[in-house]
């Protein structure tokens, strides 16, 4: 059947006859061994897939004991106490959510302006280079983007715009609520610029390679009749790309929600329900990694599973949501 | 516009000066923004590099973790990283070149094909830390104890999707007349897969194991609570194990100036591998598709 199918694609354009290899009863020749082979690679695939399910159903079964012991109140309270096995997850589903958001409104401004300079405006020579490096970049491990944050940013922050921007802010005015926090570094807002940060690669990268799908003929055609290059790619080429553009963008804040490491080092690991800016807080993440290994009791495990299973759904309808949206070969 | 219209007579030079200053601002805010991305970026790995090189010396390839105010180095990390990640990419080739087979040879056009190649791509972006969960009830619970295999699984999971994306990718570019061909001569199927579409993709194949390493090597929260870490060099499997991004982790977060002198030298180490792969998986396929 696999090989009529091949045949079938390859048929001549006028489509009078399709080439057929078959064997002597005329049956489409498919002999055992190919079978055989045919099946491992099958095995494979499902073996990939059990790997989702398990990946679902283990969440689902570790986090049951909490999820079914708090049951909606999970979700709205946020008392984290291991010592009185209490647990709510507002603060860090709230801090999840913050962080991502906040970095992607940072990032994607310069992710756009990034693209756009390299495909549309600087020289094709530099422009090439500048692009492996950003690509390089997006490959670089989370982990240094967070060390970074924890050595360099958070004691800068601290000491050049968090504190100034608290002494300057008037007392009891909706902007001291704003600022209000520890001045160390280690807040909401570093952890948000980290993240944007390692998010500008990954999607400057996709968003160049959409830029450059957009068709010559598109582009010259809106250049001959005398556009600006502001007019070609603001009203031509980034209306052609909306639907993938917004796709990779979700991709970035699937990769902003789920990101550990950078996170981690810099948000101040409190679970308190984040009231500022600059206050310290956590993300699901970063709880998880935090505590894990140091868990005692099985509830105190279990409400951390859950909260894997939290970040698991957030994270599927926005991945799912990018793929949907990008298409087949958008991007790797 | 009409042919009759005497030339400039449309002319608006406000509408003209406006368009042009407004171009002008937006090439200045495009190359702004380029600017600060590099600045940035070039910030991190100035940082990476200056402490990294003043952390690193011969102990840091020759000796284990130290306990804090001694000398030592990274050796068991580095050791442990090597280990989890070989047995993690035997894994993940295996798997992933097998079903990336299926879906670019013999899954076309089946409902399950379009499933697994979503699921796949889903796979690829999930947040790391969760495949880490999954191996913790998998392996680490079911036999009351952290260990290497584990590490090495958890590493496997990750990527796997990576190395089967790419195998899909790389034989779909194989042009269907070194199919015809073979299948011409007599082989069948599996047999012109094997022998004919796998050689032919060679490059291809050694490009995705070299991204999927370089996406894992550097991972580090599914280790975190699977293969856990262990401050002695360690080549047991089925016990716990430290890795280099883990070992930057402890060291980072500590208080102790020289585990924080080796966390950045650990750093710089993986940064360095993460882009030599990257650039080799690149070098290769260019030479390949320049032919």
């Amino acid at each position: 059947m696999s090989v009529a199918a091949s045949s079938t694609q390859m048929a001549a354009p006028d489509g009078t006859k399709t080439l057929r290899v078959t064997d002597a009863q005329g049956l489409p020749r498919q002999p055992g061994s190919d079978r055989l082979f045919r099946l491992v690679c099958l095995t494979a695939v499902l073996a990939m897939m059990a790997t989702l399910i398990g990946l679902v159903g283990s969440l689902v079964s570790g986090g049951w004991l909490a999820l079914s012991h708090f049951g909606f109140s999970f979700f709205t309270t946020s008392t984290w106490d291991p010592v009185a096995d209490q647990y709510g997850a507002a603060g860090p589903i709230v801090g999840t959510l913050a962080t991502a958001f906040l970095a992607l409104v940072l990032s994607l401004p310069v992710a756009v302006g990034v693209a756009v300079f390299l495909v549309e405006i600087c020289p094709q020579a530099i422009g090439r280079w500048l692009a492996i490096a950003v690509e390089l970049l997006a490959g670089i491990p989370s982990i240094v983007y967070g060390m970074w944050g924890l050595f360099v940013l958070a004691p800068w922050f601290a000491a050049n715009v968090q504190l100034p921007l608290m002494m300057a802010a008037t007392p009891g005015s909706w902007l001291e609520t704003l600022f209000s926090g520890v001045p160390n570094g280690a807040n909401i807002f570093t952890a948000s610029l980290i993240l944007a940060v390692m998010i500008l690669p990954y999607m400057a990268a996709i968003l160049r390679e959409l830029l450059m799908s957009v068709p010559s003929h598109m582009r010259e055609a809106a250049y001959g009749l005398g556009c600006t290059q502001r007019e070609v790619v603001l009203r031509i080429m980034l209306p052609y790309v909306r639907k993938s553009a917004i796709g990779a963008v979700m991709l970035g804040l699937g990769r902003a929600l789920g990101e550990t490491m950078a996170v981690t080092f810099i948000i101040g690991n409190s679970h308190n329900f984040p009231h500022s800016l600059f206050d310290s807080g956590s993300t699901i993440s970063s709880t998880i990694a935090n505590e894990f290994t140091e868990a005692t009791g099985d509830m105190h495990l279990s409400a951390l599973i859950a909260l894997g299973l939290v970040l698991f759904m957030i994270t599927f309808v926005t991945i799912a949501a990018a793929r949907l949206l990008l298409g087949r070969g958008g991007t790797k | 516009m009409s042919a009759t219209a005497k030339p400039g007579m449309n002319y608006n030079r406000g509408l003209h000066l406006r368009r042009k200053i407004y171009n002008y601002i937006f090439l200045a805010l495009t190359g702004i923004a380029t600017a600060i991305a590099l600045i940035a970026l070039f910030l991190i790995m100035e940082t990476l590099v200056v402490k990294g090189i003043a952390g690193m010396d011969l102990h840091v390839f020759t000796m284990s973790q130290p306990a804090p105010d001694m000398q030592g180095g990274l050796l068991n990390a580095i050791v442990g990283s090597l280990v989890m990640c070989a047995i993690g990419m035997v894994i993940a080739l295996f798997v992933g070149i097998l079903a990336g087979t299926w879906l670019a040879e013999y899954g076309d056009g089946t409902v399950l094909a379009t499933v697994v190649r979503f699921l796949n791509d889903i796979l690829i972006s999930a947040p790391s830390i969760l495949i880490g969960l999954f191996v913790y009830e998998l392996l680490v619970r079911p036999f009351h104890g952290f260990s290497a295999a584990a590490g090495a699984v958890a590493l496997a999971l990750l990527a796997m999707p990576v190395a089967t994306r790419a195998t899909e990718d790389i034989m779909r570019l194989q042009p269907y007349a070194l199919r015809e061909a073979g299948m011409a001569l007599g082989a069948n199927r599996g047999l012109v897969i094997r022998s004919i579409i796998w050689r032919a993709s060679t490059s291809g194949l050694m490009t995705g194991a070299l991204l999927s390493f370089a996406r894992i090597s550097g991972e580090t929260a599914p280790l975190l609570f699977t293969a856990l870490g262990n401050p002695f060099l360690s080549f047991k499997l089925t016990q716990p194990m430290s890795a280099l991004p883990t070992t930057i982790f402890q060291f980072a977060m500590s208080a102790y100036d020289d585990w924080q002198r080796l966390a950045w030298a650990g750093a710089l180490l993986i940064a360095a591998t993460v882009l030599t792969t990257n650039i080799l998986g690149r070098a290769l396929t260019r030479g390949s598709t320049q032919k």
